[in-house]
């Protein structure tokens, strides 16, 4: 076990330096906008992989996170006429701050209550969203300019604009990344896997739950408020619980607790989205209801999961 | 006539919306509540399938000309039957993981029903007509009671109030209440467990599905109809805490009342009480009003 973790610890740099190498001329050949929507996604998903495949939450709220922090984002853009790396920090400091207050709540409940709690509160965060005038209500807040990065560079340009997303998620991913593997990251292990042990040992549990808690929300904020620059545009559907639901089958279908998982499903799910938007049109949602059935059904580790278990069974051979 | 400067129709009438909601809260979280206690599942699908049961009658009227009577048994029971396949089929592979994944299970259901239903109808409502024998109203003075409100109140606290009695005074009852206690024991005691989980999922389905044709002549029968209710009643179901039939009857007409009387007075935050109500209730007793700690 121990020889083929390392195995696997040995591997992984090299695999995120194919990946980030990938990232860097991806836009050359891909349509940009499109791989723009996969990167804020995929850090939308694996910052909530961290709060469900580490801390073992399941958060059914995770929209009103990625939501307020676009809406804020372009407020502070388009209405106050902030720079866009304001604009994306302010957003996901509004998303954090957002986040302790469902954590404080949510995390004094466990198991299916807490996935409730999230769900009713964000959908309280949607109410609220759609009859505030300042956001636009059913509209939403369109128009919002991608601005001068730092008040030089151009973003207008969406070669640009994609490194900017690039450079986003990988400063997002990388402290997902440092959190799982960290002593922090190690509580959390503990806390899902037998919390009334973690408690004896003597962990305060709610603060670390609501550490993760926070630090999921601010990360889903920071993918949001980036989200609204690339598209210019907070919308409902963003803050609606189907939102929601979508970043949990992301997490799910690319596999939970993994680390490239999320991308994986984020990815999957945005490029069936695209390919079938034109073809089937309202089908969509079924489509999306029939891949969550079959990964409960059949495939609960997901596909980066099941590649990991065909690598160790190969590794044991 | 006025009480606290408002009209007493209006606060007659805006009550009996509450009350009316009250009514499907109750009747939708008590199913939530049979369900969990003995699957440990939380049955998101219960939305779609109160929304199905509106659909079942709607078609029912229109195509195949049952009318509203008939469809008040004959929806909870297509319905009914609905759950029992899923529970037969999908949801038994479940009971042995985390119970996340039932969550997550019918969740993924409720998005296919969902979609189905608004691929074929579109998101804007059909309405059904009010049944005969309800049409027209009475005064009762202080407010005009339309009689179908009248009957639906009747009708779904009679159901719910009929599920309390099966639950709490009669042997069935008694076998469902100890095999969310411990199913290992009754299964040894010759009870048919399996059998009665699937019995059970049918039923709170079923409830479900009544409520639905309630609801038709209300609101539109739409695609939709459900999903929005089903999260309030989430909020209500944590309000309530799920431990006790009679809590959830109460919580749920109460919140509905609260939510009335919210619009009556500051209408801008009906849409949100109920959950405002949630995060006091979890503030000062997390485990719910009816609920163990």
């Amino acid at each position: 076990m121990n020889n083929k973790d390392s195995m696997f610890a040995r591997a992984m740099p090299l695999l995120f330096g194919v990946l980030f190498l990938i990232g860097l001329v991806a836009p050359f050949a891909v349509y940009p906008t499109f791989l723009m929507k996969i990167l804020c996604f995929g850090l939308f998903a694996c910052a909530f992989n961290l709060l469900l495949g580490f801390a073992g939450l399941l958060s059914f709220g995770h929209a009103a996170f990625l939501g307020s922090a676009g809406y804020v984002c372009g407020m502070l853009v388009r209405d106050v006429g902030v720079t866009p790396e304001v604009g994306i920090i302010g957003g996901t400091l509004a998303a954090g701050a957002l986040g302790w207050v469902v954590g404080v709540l949510a995390i004094r409940r466990t198991g299916i209550y807490f996935a409730m709690i999230t769900l009713a509160l964000s959908q309280m965060v949607y109410f609220v969203v759609l009859q505030w005038k300042a956001t636009g209500g059913e509209d939403g807040l369109q128009g919002v300019p991608r601005g001068h990065l730092f008040g030089v560079i151009d973003l207008s340009n969406n070669i640009a604009m994609y490194y900017l997303v690039f450079a986003v998620f990988c400063i997002g991913f990388f402290i997902i990344y440092r959190a799982i593997h960290s002593p922090f990251g190690q509580i959390l292990k503990a806390i899902r896997e037998n919390e009334p042990r973690a408690v004896s040992l003597g962990y305060d549990v709610a603060r670390f739950k609501l550490l993760a808690f926070v630090l999921s929300a601010a990360l889903a904020g920071m993918a949001g408020a980036t989200k609204t620059l690339v598209f210019q545009l907070a919308s409902l559907t963003d803050v609606h619980w189907h939102m929601s639901g979508e970043v949990v089958l992301m997490t799910l279908l690319g596999g939970l607790g993994t680390v490239l998982g999320p991308l994986v499903g984020a990815a999957t799910i945005v490029s069936l989205q695209t390919e079938l938007a034109d073809s089937v049109g309202s089908w969509v949602t079924v489509i999306m209801g029939v891949i969550f059935v079959i990964c409960v059904l059949l495939f609960r580790r997901g596909i980066v999961g099941e590649l990991q278990a065909l690598i160790q069974r190969a590794g044991i051979r | 006539m006025e009480i606290f400067g408002v009209p007493s129709a209006l606060l007659g009438s805006q009550l009996l919306v509450g009350l009316i909601n009250g009514s499907f809260y109750a009747i939708l979280s008590l199913g939530l509540a049979i369900i969990f206690g003995l699957l440990n599942i939380i049955n998101f699908t219960h939305g779609a399938q109160y929304m199905m049961g509106a659909f079942v009658a709607w078609i029912a009227l229109n195509k195949l000309g049952i009318n509203y009577w008939v469809a008040l048994l004959f929806a909870p029971i297509v319905i009914g039957a609905l759950g029992v396949v899923i529970e037969r089929t999908m949801l038994r592979k479940l009971y042995k993981l985390d119970h996340l994944y039932g969550l997550l299970l019918t969740f993924g259901l409720a998005l296919i029903f969902e979609g189905i239903f608004r691929d074929q109808y579109g998101i804007s409502g059909q309405s059904y007509p009010v049944p005969e024998l309800l049409q027209g109203g009475v005064n009762l003075g202080f407010m005009f009671l339309p009689i179908y409100r009248g009957w639906v109140v009747v009708a779904a606290l009679t159901v719910c109030f009929a599920t309390w009695f099966i639950i709490e005074k009669t042997k069935l009852g008694a076998y469902l209440r100890a095999g969310t206690e411990n199913p290992q024991i009754v299964q040894a005691l010759g009870i048919n467990v399996p059998l009665l989980i699937t019995f059970t999922y049918g039923f709170g389905v079923a409830l479900a599905a009544f409520a639905g044709v309630l609801a038709a002549p209300i609101y539109q029968v739409s695609p939709l109809m459900g999903s929005n209710l089903i999260i309030v009643v989430f909020a209500v179901v944590v309000i309530g805490g799920m431990g006790s039939i009679m809590g959830s009857i109460l919580t749920g007409i109460g919140l509905g009342l609260i939510e009335g009387l919210t619009r009556v007075f500051y209408p801008e935050a009906s849409a949100v009480v109920v959950f405002v109500i949630m995060v006091i209730v979890l503030l000062v007793r997390p485990a719910g009003l009816f609920g163990k700690a």
